[in-house]
């Protein structure tokens, strides 16, 4: 009876996930044509919230359809592997105290980490096995971005493991008696730099890049095959916000208000930022995104890290 | 220095777009909303007539001859107050380009670009609008032009030099020194 429900409890996670994920589409566009004087997709239900029901629509009534100079089975798994990994990063991810399905898990960072490893791989795949030049460009470029944003973003993450002391998102939320964005400024900003880089969204957008590559990496996929690649971007997104307000923004502490409200408040408002970031800011050249990753972003991970743990050193000697 | 430097950019950047949350949307929900079209707007041609209600059109065949994609074609004829008048009047529009020769051509201000635009049919063949289509009750641009009462043609009902703006005709040899 548990196990099934159990079942039932994850299978109802998911299903919010991916109504969030496909809101968020929805959500994005408006906010765009706030920032940029224009309307956005208005027209189904009121404020147009429909669309995203119309879009899922659309792609699922597509055909599923696999080119025949793509390798087919590395093509049908693409996709699922980037979302698989997008919607299983957030069994670790606490809303409030105690509620979460492995909150409490020792490696749960670690799991994250791993996961988001395993999302480039979806990418990589997905632009190998589609057999176009476009898409290996793309994917190349993926994996170039991904591999060097990941270790600014472990290097941040290990500043805040070792002001907490665990690897458990629980264990670091309850360890937050300030935001860690005080005691870690630096490191939130290369958290935030090197996350927007990890999901691969505008400014830091090179896998896809529509104006230079067509569609980059998901260029020859249609239907429902891309509405994953679609969904696990956003999932994405939504991973890198929640584990933001998570890490950095204190969690669910907050006055008055039930804490997993102020989870989601936390976490829609940095989703705010990363649209607000793409309406305000171009691309940046390849070899500019490579240049900042290794050159700024990494030295200076490595600098946080070193004063965050010579300053704990003091603290614990004094 | 520079690492500062971007980093305002970026802010002012970043401001700049948030500004733009109370301006409002500056582009209109087209179906919904009416289009603001400037007054010299270039859409369909009509046929208008002039103020007495007669259809303005004489049938001169300019606009035919002016327009550079052929689209309009007309057959001339006479009425028994000796007026002309077009008996036939087509235009295919989907040839037509909207340049506005045909108006500018028109000496009687007859054909004129009014201010609709949006319209479709299925067939092409449905795009050929003939003359009733074309004619339309009102004077369009001009309400007060009437060609007859301008031009200096005998008409049944006036003699040369009675017109508007019109002095009799000289009698040339009383005229000379």
């Amino acid at each position: 009876m548990t196990l099934f429900l159990m079942a039932l409890g994850m299978l109802l996670t998911t299903v919010v996930l991916l109504g969030i994920a496909g809101f968020l589409v929805f959500a994005e566009r408006r906010v765009l044509g706030l920032l940029q004087n224009r309307h956005g997709p208005n027209r189904l239900g009121p404020f147009g919230i429909g669309q995203a029901l119309a879009d899922a629509l659309k792609l699922m009534s597509k055909e599923n359809f696999v080119p025949a100079f793509a390798d087919s089975v590395l093509y049908r798994a693409a996709p699922v592997l980037v979302a698989f990994s997008a919607l299983a990063s957030f069994a670790v991810v606490p809303l409030d105290r105690g509620f979460s399905w492995a909150g409490n898990w020792d490696i749960g960072l670690l799991f994250i980490l791993a996961m988001s490893s395993l999302n480039a791989y979806g990418v990589f795949l997905g632009g190998w096995a589609s057999g176009s030049k476009f898409a290996l460009l793309g994917a190349v470029r993926a994996v170039a971005q991904l591999v060097s944003y990941e270790l600014p973003l472990g290097l941040a993450l290990l500043a805040v493991v070792l002001l907490s002391g665990s690897l458990s998102l629980n264990g670091i939320v309850q360890a937050q008696w300030v935001p860690y964005i005080v005691l870690q400024p630096v490191g939130f900003v290369i958290f935030l730099i090197a996350g927007v880089a990890e999901t691969h969204r505008l400014p830091f957008d090179l896998p896809e890049a529509e104006s230079e590559l067509v569609a980059g990496f998901n260029t020859e996929y249609g239907g429902m095959r891309f509405g994953y690649f679609f969904l696990g971007e956003y999932l994405g997104l939504t991973l890198i916000a929640v584990l933001t307000a998570a890490l950095y923004l204190g969690g669910w502490h907050g006055p008055w208000l039930p804490g997993w409200i102020w989870m989601l408040i936390k976490t829609f408002a940095v989703i705010f930022g990363f649209f607000w970031l793409r309406a305000s800011l171009p691309r940046p050249r390849y070899d500019q995104l490579m240049l900042l990753g290794w050159k700024v972003l990494l030295p200076l991970s490595l600098f946080n890290l070193l004063c965050t743990a010579s300053t704990a050193a003091l603290w614990r000697l004094g | 220095m520079s690492a500062y430097r971007s980093f305002v950019q970026l802010g002012l950047g970043l401001w700049t777009t948030l500004r733009q949350i109370g301006r409002g949307a500056s582009t209109i929900s087209y179906p919904e909303e009416a289009l603001k079209l400037p007054p010299r707007w270039r859409g369909r041609p009509a046929l208008t007539r002039d103020p007495d209600g007669d259809e303005r059109c004489v049938a001169c065949q300019l606009c035919s001859a002016v327009c550079p994609t052929r689209c309009i074609e007309l057959q001339a004829g006479e009425r028994e107050d000796e007026r002309r008048y077009p008996v036939s009047f087509r235009i295919n529009f989907s040839r037509c380009i909207y340049c506005g020769f045909c108006e500018e051509a028109c000496p009687t201000l007859a054909i004129q670009l009014l201010d609709e635009f949006a319209f479709s049919t299925e067939h092409h063949q449905d795009f050929i609008y003939e003359k009733e289509a074309l004619l339309i009750d009102g004077t369009g641009k001009h309400p007060h032009y009437n060609f007859y009462r301008h031009a200096g043609v005998a008409l049944h009902d006036k003699d040369k030099g009675q017109g508007s703006n019109e002095s009799p005709p000289v009698n040339g040899r009383s005229n000379l020194p």
